[in-house]
Formats: structure tokens, sequence, C-alpha cells
């Protein structure tokens, strides 16, 4: 299998001109992501995740994570490969300062979490649920907590998990059962079972916190009746030392489609008498915590869908330039690479250029949410912080279905070839299957965009993010030439559908709830085709400007083929954008119309 | 002990290198570049002296353009402790970083200085060499092992045939070859704390070097096309074109 390279040029490129990692650095607080530590943090992140994790990542997918006696072995090399990644300081990159975190901002953080998804997305799953965890606890642990928990998880010599699934409660959390009994001391027993914790049970680091929803014995029914608790595999001693082995048991993992080297597990709390537990924050308000996490957790899934695309573009490009098959359509006296073939240019250019416009849209709502936390003026956090609620089901729900697309057309290209395991072009498929699944399904994204981020203020964020994409639209009005005629006019096309398609929703809602809803899916992919076109067409204007500015270089091709990236997107896929429209407008109707006996 | 470790600024390994449509020189626009490997073998091995007690400060150098700080930022990220940018614009050939390198030497006074055998860019393996030379320094190059002790560095090199050890007082030169060690990584804490780290820019006028290219390149050119083989129907015929066309036997 081809190694991973990550894409260090365009990811640069877009924390730069898109982004805008130099104005990001002059929020309170990130004065250290000057650009050019940005640029060795990134070198260095793609030296460890080419070097360390992409080699590992046929091995952990061929070996899997193995569970035995209410244990899990790591596939060979996992272990020495977490202990190097934390003993390296990548696991604190976003984390606070106060208990040893670097305090990078999160798009930095997201150009990283892009390199070790691409790399070995079963192992990067590890870090990334210790730092759910440990974003929980800064934000609501108490002070004693923090010390006692968040520098070793911090450090990564402890990791995390979140445990909220159980068997009969999954998409809906108030079915939980999990029970917390209050003890003398001030620390609770848990009594339940937990499924699908990622990471629940290894062998590479010391100490795992689990971090679970569960009620206490007076706590309402439904979801104001669930509490956050700690529970340790190994308790924590006072003086920071680990004490007694929790109640707290791996009983079994999960034999998955994908991501077999991350262990998936089923948790028995409390089978031997209880499991120590300690409350987070106030009783009853553990799902609240838990959603101000979501929106994190959401968007690092949607980087999943673009690092994996990236990883399987990579793959088959190679491949696309290695294999000699067929002869060109328009003759030729002997066989051809077959990148020579247009459809497999078609595939390659579809894949090209929904990874960079991934990129462009994931960095851009990374950078927004930065400014939303760090900037000094309150009227810009809420306009920014609008923005990132509005894209965080599309970043979710786009980037994931779109992952599954490309890694599909990574197989594709392959042929043959790509159906059989060895290739290697059938793991980004596999792997990419369960984006679109967990961290809410992408029916549950987009109806989360249609509920809450739409229909609540009656359209306003989405009317702010369209005009914003209009500016765009008449910067590329003043651009000469065929290419940047074809770009706006698919986007002036397709921000004239989602507006239509908007209107609709916020209309239409209200008379015909179960119809809109039908539409929820296309609208949301809709809105990141959009979305898409706008970020790829501001990566065009930009790149024409620099080749104004003499910056293209003596056959330099980055920044022309950028354009003419941009310029395939708008013929290929924002084009799709007024069919979508059409569907949101006119398909609930016939989805609805049969009865349920009639299937 | 001082250690100077003089790094060079190169293209990337991982870039497919292009040659420029007139010829004169390879593409660098837009071209990801890196530190040359064998120098991050030499800081490695500086690093590993000082972590075991022999070395006091490891000092990076790199002559070159403004943007060879960043080739310096890494190496202070891998752990030296304080850089020197010797800046200049022109294109430097070995024998000027080699004068450029002494004139460092005598103000730095360090007891040894270890870099890379060769470039991955020229492949010159001149500057040690050339460093040493204008130094009166004893030199060892090609190293695949070094230990220092009391004053003197003993050295295995990689040589035709075989592992040859050499002995030598220091001061010396010690130039890198690829089996001495297995570079780190550097850690993320490293990598910001290296921004703080000193480090010094001096010009070549300062340190009285002319640094104007001996050597004109007159024309650069990518390697002919291998051409397609030929299937020959017998050892006879192998033979044949052997003797006749290819004149090897």
């Amino acid at each position: 299998m081809a190694d991973y390279i990550a894409p260090l040029q365009d990811m640069q490129f877009v924390l730069r001109e898109l982004a805008g990692i130099e104005q990001v650095a002059q929020l309170p607080g990130y004065e250290e992501a000057s650009a050019d530590v940005v640029e060795a943090i990134l070198d260095e992140a793609a030296k460890f995740a080419g070097g360390v994790l992409s080699p590992l990542n046929a091995i952990g997918d061929r070996e899997g994570a193995k569970w035995h006696d209410r244990a899990v072995t790591m596939p060979a090399g996992f272990k020495e490969a977490y202990v190097q990644f934390a003993d390296n300081g990548w696991n604190g990159l976003s984390c606070q300062p106060e208990h040893g975190g670097q305090g990078l901002p999160k798009v930095v953080s997201a150009a990283v979490q892009e390199m070790w998804k691409a790399s070995n997305m079963a192992f990067s799953l590890c870090p990334l649920l210790t730092l759910g965890a440990v974003e929980a606890l800064e934000l609501c642990g108490s002070a004693e907590q923090k010390d006692r928990f968040l520098p070793n998880m911090i450090a990564g010599k402890w990791t995390g998990t979140m445990n909220l699934t159980e068997p009969q409660a999954g998409s809906d959390l108030a079915a939980i059962r999990t029970r917390a009994e209050p003890q003398a001391d001030g620390s609770y027993r848990i009594f339940g079972q937990k499924i699908f914790i990622t990471y629940g049970e290894h062998d590479m680091a010391e100490n795992i916190i689990h971090l679970v929803l569960g009620r206490l014995p007076d706590a309402p029914e439904g979801v104001k009746g669930i509490s956050l608790f700690i529970v340790p595999k190994f308790l924590v001693n006072d003086d920071g030392s680990l004490g007694a082995r929790n109640d707290a048991w791996c009983v079994g993992i999960e034999h998955k489609l994908g991501i077999h080297a991350s262990p998936t597990a089923v948790m028995a709390y409390g089978d031997n008498g209880g499991a120590t537990g300690y409350l987070i924050g106030k009783p009853n308000e553990g799902l609240k915590y838990m959603f101000i996490m979501m929106n994190a957790a959401r968007y690092a899934v949607g980087l999943e869908g673009l690092a994996l695309s990236e990883r399987a573009y990579q793959q088959a490009l190679a491949y696309a330039k290695d294999r000699v098959q067929g002869r060109a359509i328009e003759g030729s006296d002997a066989g051809v690479p077959i990148i020579r073939h247009p459809d497999i240019r078609r595939m390659l250019m579809l894949m090209k250029s929904q990874v960079e416009a991934m990129r462009a849209l994931a960095y851009t709502v990374g950078a927004a949410h930065d400014t939303a936390l760090r900037h000094p003026d309150a009227a810009e956090r809420a306009k920014q912080q609008a923005f990132v609620d509005l894209m965080i089901p599309v970043v979710k729900g786009w980037l994931t279905e779109t992952g599954i697309e490309v890694a599909s057309l990574g197989v594709q290209i392959h042929g043959g070839m790509g159906y059989i395991e060895e290739t290697g072009a059938a793991q980004h498929l596999r792997d990419a299957r369960i984006t679109t699944i967990y961290e809410g399904t992408t029916g549950i994204q987009a109806n989360d965009l249609l509920g809450r981020k739409i229909m609540r203020d009656g359209g306003a964020a989405l009317k702010a993010a369209g005009e914003m994409m209009q500016a765009t639209l008449a910067e590329l009005e003043k651009q000469p030439g065929e290419e940047f005629a074809a770009i706006k006019a698919a986007l002036g096309r397709g921000l004239a559908a989602l507006a239509e398609a908007g209107s609709f929703i916020a209309t239409n809602a209200a008379k015909d709830v179960r119809g809109t809803f039908v539409g929820a899916v296309p609208f949301l992919k809709l809105m990141g085709i959009v979305c898409g076109g706008w970020v790829m067409a501001r990566a065009a204007l930009v790149a024409q400007a620099r080749i104004g500015a003499g910056q293209g270089g003596d056959g330099a091709s980055f920044y022309p083929s950028k354009i003419t990236t941009a310029r395939f997107y708008a013929d290929h896929v924002l084009a799709a954008a007024p069919g979508l429209a059409y569907t949101v407008r006119h398909g609930g109707a016939s989805a609805l119309a049969l009865s349920e006996d009639a299937f | 002990m001082k250690v100077l470790v003089p790094v060079k600024r190169v293209i990337d390994y991982n870039v497919k290198v292009r040659v420029k449509a007139d010829g004169s020189g390879v593409d660098l626009a837009n071209v990801k570049m890196a530190m040359n490997p064998f120098d991050e073998i030499a800081v490695e091995e500086a690093i590993r002296l000082k972590e075991a007690g022999i070395a006091t400060e490891v000092v990076a150098v790199s002559c070159g353009a403004a943007n060879c700080q960043e080739t310096l930022r890494t190496a202070m990220a891998l752990g030296a402790d304080r850089a020197i940018l010797v800046e200049a614009d022109v294109e430097l050939q070995p024998l000027a970083v080699a004068k450029l390198l002494k004139a460092l030497v005598e103000k730095e006074a360090p007891q040894l200085v270890i870099l890379g055998k060769q470039a991955i860019d020229d492949d010159a393996n001149q500057t040690g060499q050339m460093l040493a030379a204008l130094l009166g320094w004893p030199q060892a190059t090609f190293a695949s092992k070094v230990v220092v002790a009391d004053g003197r560095a003993t050295v295995t090199r990689e040589i035709d045939g075989g592992l040859e050890t050499l002995e030598l007082p220091l001061p010396a030169v010690i130039t890198t070859d690829l089996r001495l060690n297995e570079p780190r990584y550097a850690t993320l804490p490293n990598i910001m704390k290296a921004k703080k780290k000193p480090l010094d820019n001096v010009k070549p006028a300062d340190l009285g070097v002319d640094v104007a290219p001996r050597l004109t390149t007159l024309k650069v050119v990518e390697p002919p096309r291998r051409q397609a083989g030929v299937k020959v129907a017998d050892v006879a015929e192998l033979v044949a074109k052997l003797k006749n066309e290819a004149k090897v036997i």
C-alpha cells in the first residue's frame, strides 16, 4: 500500500489564504501560533504521521484489536507508536496550558488531526476520545478533579472514553438505564452496561478514564435525569499514584466492518459490587455537558471524512499513474497508464476537487470557531458562533457522506484489484463507512440543521452565510476568462438553489413537518456542495491573485491547478445543486405516500 | 565541549525534482524544503553527545538565504541550544561554505564539528573535508559510529569492503553516514520552545569571507529516460547483441 504523505502545500494554502491563520494568531491567547511555528508543527506532524502511524495502518486492519480475559491486546506496534505519540507531546496540542497543554488554536489542531486520521484512522480515535474527555473535564470538572486527572490525560499517560450508548439507548439517550448510587464519602457506585465504547479497553496506556452517563436514584425521567460521572479503570490515590482496580470491565469487543484496530468495547460497570465513580458538575446536567462537547466531536468526525478521502485519493492516484491497461481512446501504439483514460481522469478529479473543497470548508469553520471563542468583540464572537453552529452538521454530514463516495471512487479506480484487500484501497472505504453513523447519523445531522439551526432562528444564520457567499460571487464577477465565468455561473445557481430550498424549509415546515424533513438530508448535501463551491471559488480567486503577482514561479503548477480544480468542481459537483433543491421542494409527498403495508 | 553542527536546507527528499525549462537549474519555486537528511543525523549525534554529558552545547549553523532559519529552528526543535545563520543570497559552493564555517569555528571554538557527509541536492561530498583542511584539523568521514572520550574521537567509518576504525584527537571534523543513528522526531513542546532559542544572523562580509562562486553551471538536464528493452529469441542472439551492439563482451 502507498504510504501517506501529508498534503502540506494545500494545508498551508488553506490555513493561510482561506482560514486566515494569521488573524487567528492575533486572537488573545493564540500568540504562539505564528505562521512559522505552525509550519514547523505541521512539518513535524507530517513526518510522524508518515513515518510512524501510516506504516501501522494496514497491520492494524489485518490484525485488529484482540479481546481475551476482559482485556484487549492491540495490534503489533500500536503500543510503541502510542507511547511515542504521547512522549512527543502531540496529545496536548489544543489542551489548556494550565494542565500541560500547548493551547494552540482549533484550526491548527484540525490540520494536525487530519494527518493522524489520514495516516491511521483507527489509531487516531484513541487520542480523539481522550481529547473529548479532557475537554469535558476542562469545562465541567471541579478544580480537584482537574488536578487529579487532567495532567496525565493531557500528557497521554492516561486515555479517556465517552460512555453514552446502551443497548436500548443509541440515538435516543433518554432511554439510559445505568444507575449511580450515592456513597457516604461523596463518591458514587455505578451499575450498568455500556456498548460501542471506543478504546474502552486497551494496553497502550497505564490507566483509562471513563466518562459515563447514568442516573441518580431520584433523577427525573428522560433526558433531564442524566448525570455525568468519572469512572477510572484504576482508582487514583491522593498522591496521584494508581490504586485499586475499579469494577469497570471490558466484557467483549465488537467485530466491525472497518477501523479494526480500534477496540469497540462492551463495558460492564458494577458487576462485582459497584464501580467507583465521581459526579462531574451538577446532578442531572450530564446531557448538557455532553452537548457542549458535541460540536467538537462532530467536527472531528467530519475531519475523518476529509482525511480518509485524502488517503484514498493518494492511493488511487499512485495506482492510476502506475497501472498500464488498455490503449488510449483516441488510439495509441501501446497500453497506457490508466490515468490517460477520460473516465479515470474524471474520477481522480472528483476525488481531488472534493478533498480540496472539504479541507477548505473544514479549516474555515475551524478558524471561525477559534474566533468565536477568543475574539475581543462580543458581537463578532456571536456572529462567528452562529456560523459555526450552522456549519457543524454540514461539516459532519457532508464531509463524511462525501468521504464514503471518494473512498468508493478510490476502489473503483483500482478496478478488480480494489476489491482485493491486499491493495489496501478497500480499507479506506470500510474505515470511512462508520463516519456517517457515529456521533449522530447523517439523518440526525440533517434534522439538527433544519430543526435547531434554520427553523429555530427563522433562517437568520443561513441568510447571513448566504450573504457572505454572495460577496464572493461579486468578486468572481471582476475576473476575466472562461474559468471564472463558469465558476461564477455555477456558484450563482448553487446559491439561488440554496436560498430557494432554505426559504421553502422555513415556510413549509409548520405546514408539513414530515414532508419537509424528507428533504433534510438532500438539503444538508445541497448546503455542503454549495459551501464547498464557495470555498473553492475563494481558493481560485487567491490563486489568480498570486499568479497575477508573479508568484506562480517557473513550472509551479499549484496555483493554476487550483483554478482548474475549482472549475471542475463547479462543472461536476456544484452543478448538482439545483437538482437537490428540486428534491427538497418536491420530494416529500412521494416519500411518504405509500402506506407502511405497501412496503 | 561545544559541538558545531552545520545543516543545509535542501529540497525535500519526497519531492519529485524538476529541472527548470531553461536548463539553468532545479525548479525550487513552491517546492517543499527540508533539512538535508545526513545533517539530521549529525544533529541527532550531537544531541546524543549532549544527553550523554559529553557535549555541553550544540550550536547549529546554516549558510544560505533567510529562509534557512526554518532549518535552524528544526535543528533547535530537535535539541540544538542555539543557531547561527550566515545569510547570503548568492549560490554557495562547498569551498565558500567551508570558509564560512572555518571563520565561525575560529569565533566559536568548538571541539567538534559534525555534519552530513554530503547534501542530497548537489551530492558534492566536499564541505567537511575542505573545512578540516582549512582548519588543519583531523577528519573522519562517513562515520557509522562515534565514541568521544578523553579528548579523542573513535570513529568507525564505512569503506568499500568493510569498516575502518580511526582514532583522532579533538578538535576534529566528523561527517556522518546513514547508519550512524536514526534521528528522533521533534516533540511538540520542543517545536514551541525552538522559537524562543537564540538565532544569530551574520553576513559573509562580517566573517571576512568572499563567497563568490568559483564554478559556473553551464546547463542542468534531467537524466535520459530509460528506453524500452527488446526481447531476444535465444542465447546466441543475446551474446551477439552484447558483443556487437553493447560492446561489453
